[in-house]
């Protein structure tokens, strides 16, 4: 899992049937000292989260698919928790 | 399976469901020879390790066969701690 | 899943069974500001988009999904056409 900030929202009507009411967000992936680190992507997110928040992200696609709640639907990132506090006993 | 060395927890309220009991580590990734490459990940931990240990992590869709992680959304997880890392000289 | 853009079709006669009928497509994967990140690939369209669209795609054997239980050998597919996207 790795730890991100979500930076934006996509909108999209039409899609696969599997993303029906799905909220996608676009995460930007970040390092321990909260830098960018790569390339942003977009995540589905099933717990609410919104823009500027910190969110730990899943990068697999049946983890991905379990944290939407459907098997076999062709995602490979999701949300799974909003960071309240990252404690680090070095950096 | 990766070697990481666990420098932190992540600590978050909001999170799916099927990871309220698990704690979350923050992993520096590291070579063989101990040294840190530079790159982290969150891992949901199985074995109760701790700030400071290296740990054995595995990642991808196998990280849900760590015990009690079964369609839980993780994609990386620790399942040992290292006592000792044995390296053949010029490896 | 990672923001794209299609920048063009792929003509296949001769491919594995169980690509036929499905449509390849060019992809130019794009950064949140929509500058080009990375290297065009070819992806699967689930999604039914066309040259010049913004879309999603998807990384992986989970491109594979939504043909179950068909097996369809793509690393990469289209799950969604992008009608915009909001920064904040």
């Amino acid at each position: 899992m790795q730890l991100a900030r979500v930076v934006g929202t996509v909108v999209a009507t039409q899609k696969h049937r599997t993303f029906e009411g799905a909220k996608l967000l676009l995460v930007q992936p970040l390092t321990l000292d909260d830098r960018p680190r790569g390339t942003a992507l977009l995540a589905v997110d099933a717990l609410g989260a919104g823009v500027h928040e910190k969110v730990l992200i899943v990068l697999e696609g049946r983890a991905a698919g379990d944290a939407l709640g459907r098997r076999l639907a062709p995602v490979d990132a999701a949300v799974v928790g909003i960071v309240d506090r990252v404690d680090l006993v070095e950096a | 399976m990766i070697l990481a060395r666990v420098v932190g927890t992540v600590v978050a309220t909001r999170k799916d469901p099927r990871l309220v009991s698990n704690k979350l580590l923050v992993a520096r990734t590291m070579d063989p020879h101990g040294k840190a490459d530079g790159s982290y990940l969150v891992a949901v931990d199985t074995v109760d390790a701790g700030v400071g240990e290296t740990v054995l992590i595995v990642s991808g869709s196998s990280a849900r066969m760590a015990a009690g992680m079964k369609d839980c959304p993780v994609d990386a997880a620790i399942v040992g701690i290292v006592d000792a890392v044995e390296v053949a000289a010029g490896d | 899943m990672q923001l794209a853009k299609v920048l063009g079709d792929v003509v296949i006669t001769r491919k594995d069974e169980n690509l036929v009928g499905l449509k390849l497509l060019v992809v130019q994967p794009l950064a949140a500001d929509g500058s080009h990140v990375g290297r065009a690939l070819v992806a699967v369209d689930a999604a039914g988009a066309g040259v010049g669209e913004t879309v999603f795609f998807v990384r992986g054997k989970e491109a594979s999904f939504p043909w179950y239980p068909t097996e369809v050998p793509a690393d990469a597919g289209i799950v969604g056409i992008v009608d915009h996207w909001d920064l904040g």
